[in-house]
């Protein structure tokens, strides 16, 4: 750790840890629910299970890249956040107000549209709270002479990210317009402007691992987020081909949402390519797993298992099953948290000195997180694809088909339940071995001592 | 080969131009005149329909135009699968609906209530979903045969 703001980042990734493990638990509510045991309905039904877990998902995930950038940019820019306390007051802001949410979801207080069910009041204080956060990356970036792609690709993306959440606060009469623009905030952040903050997160993690030289991985980034938008601004469209409006969008979304998955592909191949390339031997490898997983795994779950349903045709048929359910889960697992919880790896270490950088028990988190999310999936799948045959294809009621692929549940709770014992692995190492030291401050990160050794 | 101000280039013309394609689409497809949606039909009903709709967070369980949970039935054209006085009996029932072990949250819904809710469903169930309709409803898809 260079500056003594970087260690800010800690507490983002501290709220993380807890968010991502209370998701957790609500995404057990919900599959046992599937299969008959509902024990706990009359305090969470399954819709409060399910904005619960979905929305801590997406609160857990913008503390992850808050917290990255409060340890990237200083490093990047070359100097410290211009006011660690404000960006403290930012944090517990953050958790009071997804905190009030959850709680809220409990209590029937909330709005109903799906993964944005924060009520507007609520969104106001977001807002505010995204501002602050803003305001505080910008001025530090404002006030330093350098600037690198890597910090303004991330810094883009939050921007974005902000201003595109406002469509999502407009009231419409009409359920079609309603949607229509939701999908401004949910699919534009996952499938356009996240995936800046991603290729932002990546391309640090790259440089700082494999020691290939800065202006090569920048100027591929530019590539990966300019394939990003090319298809993913336009592929909007695949989600209004059944929601009442205009045909145009079945050829408008099918064509550009099937070019998406090539912005993971190349995301996939620069990370494969520059970890070839590099000299830089890295002692932090659970940080490279995890940074080269992340950009496979989501070439597999955002770009092979999105390509699966989104041409029109199928689309037709699996539009709201749990084929989307299958793809929903595997492309936020490769994408979005696989990459927060490699720049939590990589972090780590350097914030607290101690140089846990390959030891078995950050493996077998790995592993059998990743293991058993690939199970879940298949689960998930098998049960989506049965659904679609049943439902969609022979007519059957959607009751009786159901019945019919509740098994694949219990198939999948087992392998949640290996999947969660990865997570708890990950979150005792991070516990065990986290807290940040002011004599980090005194050793020198592993890159500066790598320089010496390969140049 | 690809120099990194061409590359930046190629980021900053491809958002700028396929953004205002986007715009462009958006503008058209919500014009009037391609209203697929029977607009002039959504009366105070409808709109209070789709708040407690919203209120109750219907969605977190049941998709409609196929959005939303997948644990309950597609709601599209329900009104036209069941009839409407199945469906004012369920939203006023006392007791969790659960025909088969599956449990709906029991709102004893008003007279009011569970009338607005009705013609809010309705009105989705008119709305042209370029297909989808006949997908989620065998009855539709009959009708169509014949
Ligand atoms: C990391 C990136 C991605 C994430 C996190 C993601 C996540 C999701 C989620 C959560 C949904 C369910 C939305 C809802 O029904 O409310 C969804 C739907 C969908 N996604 Fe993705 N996705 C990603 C990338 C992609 C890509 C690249 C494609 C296409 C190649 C794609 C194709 C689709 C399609 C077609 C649907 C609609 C499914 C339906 O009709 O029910 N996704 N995605
Ligand atoms: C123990 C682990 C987990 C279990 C048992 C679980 C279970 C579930 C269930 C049952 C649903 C509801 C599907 C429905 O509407 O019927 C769901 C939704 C969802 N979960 Fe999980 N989940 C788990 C972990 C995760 C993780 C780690 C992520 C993120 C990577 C995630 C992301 C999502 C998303 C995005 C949805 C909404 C999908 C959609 O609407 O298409 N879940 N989960
Ligand atoms: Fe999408």
């Amino acid at each position: 750790m260079k500056y003594q703001s970087q260690k800010i980042a800690y507490w983002f990734f501290a709220l993380c840890m807890l968010l991502f493990s209370l998701q957790i638990v609500y995404g057990f509510i919900m599959g046992f629910a599937r299969i008959g045991m509902d024990g706990l309905h009359d305090f969470i039904p399954f819709n409060t299970a399910r904005a619960v877990h979905t929305n801590l998902l997406v609160v857990w995930l913008l503390a992850g890249f808050m917290g990255a950038a409060y340890y990237i940019i200083p490093e990047e820019a070359q100097r410290e956040i211009v006011s660690v306390k404000w960006a403290y007051i930012q944090l517990i802001s953050l958790a009071v107000v997804g905190v009030a949410a959850i709680t809220g979801y409990h209590f029937n207080i909330w709005e109903g549209r799906k993964f944005l069910e924060i009520p507007r009041e609520l969104d106001y204080l977001v807002v505010v709270n995204v501002l602050l956060f803003l305001g505080l990356i910008l001025a530090t970036l404002f006030k330093s002479k350098r600037q690198t792609t890597t910090a303004m690709v991330l810094t883009m993306g939050l921007v974005f990210a902000a201003l595109l959440y406002l469509p999502g606060m407009i009231w419409f009469d009409s359920q079609v317009t309603d949607s229509f623009f939701r999908w401004w905030v949910v699919h534009l952040w996952v499938e356009g402007v996240w995936e800046l903050i991603m290729g932002g997160i990546l391309a640090f993690l790259l440089i700082k691992l494999t020691g290939v030289d800065r202006e090569v991985i920048e100027k591929w980034l530019y590539v990966i987020v300019g394939l990003t938008f090319l298809s993913g601004i336009l592929g909007t469209g695949h989600h209004y081909y059944y929601i009442g409006v205009n045909k145009i969008w079945l050829v408008v979304g099918g064509i550009f949402s099937a070019l998406e998955p090539l912005a993971f592909l190349a995301m996939a191949l620069f990370a494969v390519y520059m970890y070839r390339k590099g000299e830089r031997n890295h002692p932090n490898k659970i940080a490279l797993f995890w940074t080269v997983g992340a950009s496979i795994v989501s070439f597999i779950g955002a770009g092979l298992l999105g390509f699966a349903h989104t041409l029109p045709q199928t689309n037709l048929y699996t539009h709201g099953t749990l084929v989307t359910a299958m793809h929903g889960h595997y492309a936020f697992w490769g994408a979005y948290v696989m990459i927060v919880l490699a720049i939590i790896s990589y972090a780590m270490p350097n914030l607290t000195g101690r140089k846990r950088h390959d030891n078995t028990n950050g493996h077998l988190a790995f592993w059998l997180s990743n293991i058993g999310m690939l199970g879940m999936v298949t689960a998930l799948g098998v049960a989506g694809v049965v659904q679609v045959y049943l439902e969609r294809r022979l007519g059957m009621d959607f009751m009786v088909a159901q019945e019919e692929v509740k098994i694949h549940f219990v198939v999948m709770l087992l392998c949640a339940t290996m999947f969660a014992t990865g997570i708890g692995m990950y979150i005792y190492e991070f516990i065990k071995y986290g807290r940040p030291t002011d004599e980090a401050l005194k050793v020198p990160a592993v890159e500066e001592d790598n320089k010496v050794l390969v140049h | 080969m690809l120099s990194k101000s061409q590359a930046r280039a190629f980021f900053l013309g491809g958002t700028v131009v396929t953004f205002l394609i986007f715009i462009g689409l958006t503008i058209y497809s919500l014009a009037p005149s391609n209203d697929q949606t029977n607009h002039e039909n959504i009366t105070e009903q409808v709109v209070k329909g789709k708040h407690i709709w919203e209120t109750n967070n219907c969605m977190g369980c049941h998709s409609i135009m196929g959005e939303g949970g997948y644990y309950a039935p597609e709601l599209t054209k329900v009104i036209d699968r069941r009839g409407e006085p199945l469906i004012k009996a369920i939203l006023q029932s006392p007791v969790p609906w659960a025909p088969n072990g599956r449990k709906m949250v029991a709102y004893e819904m008003s007279d009011e209530d569970a009338e607005a809710m009705i013609e809010y469903l309705k009105w989705i169930g008119e709305i042209d979903l370029n297909g989808f309709d006949r997908i989620v409803s065998p009855l539709a898809r009959e009708r169509m045969k014949d």
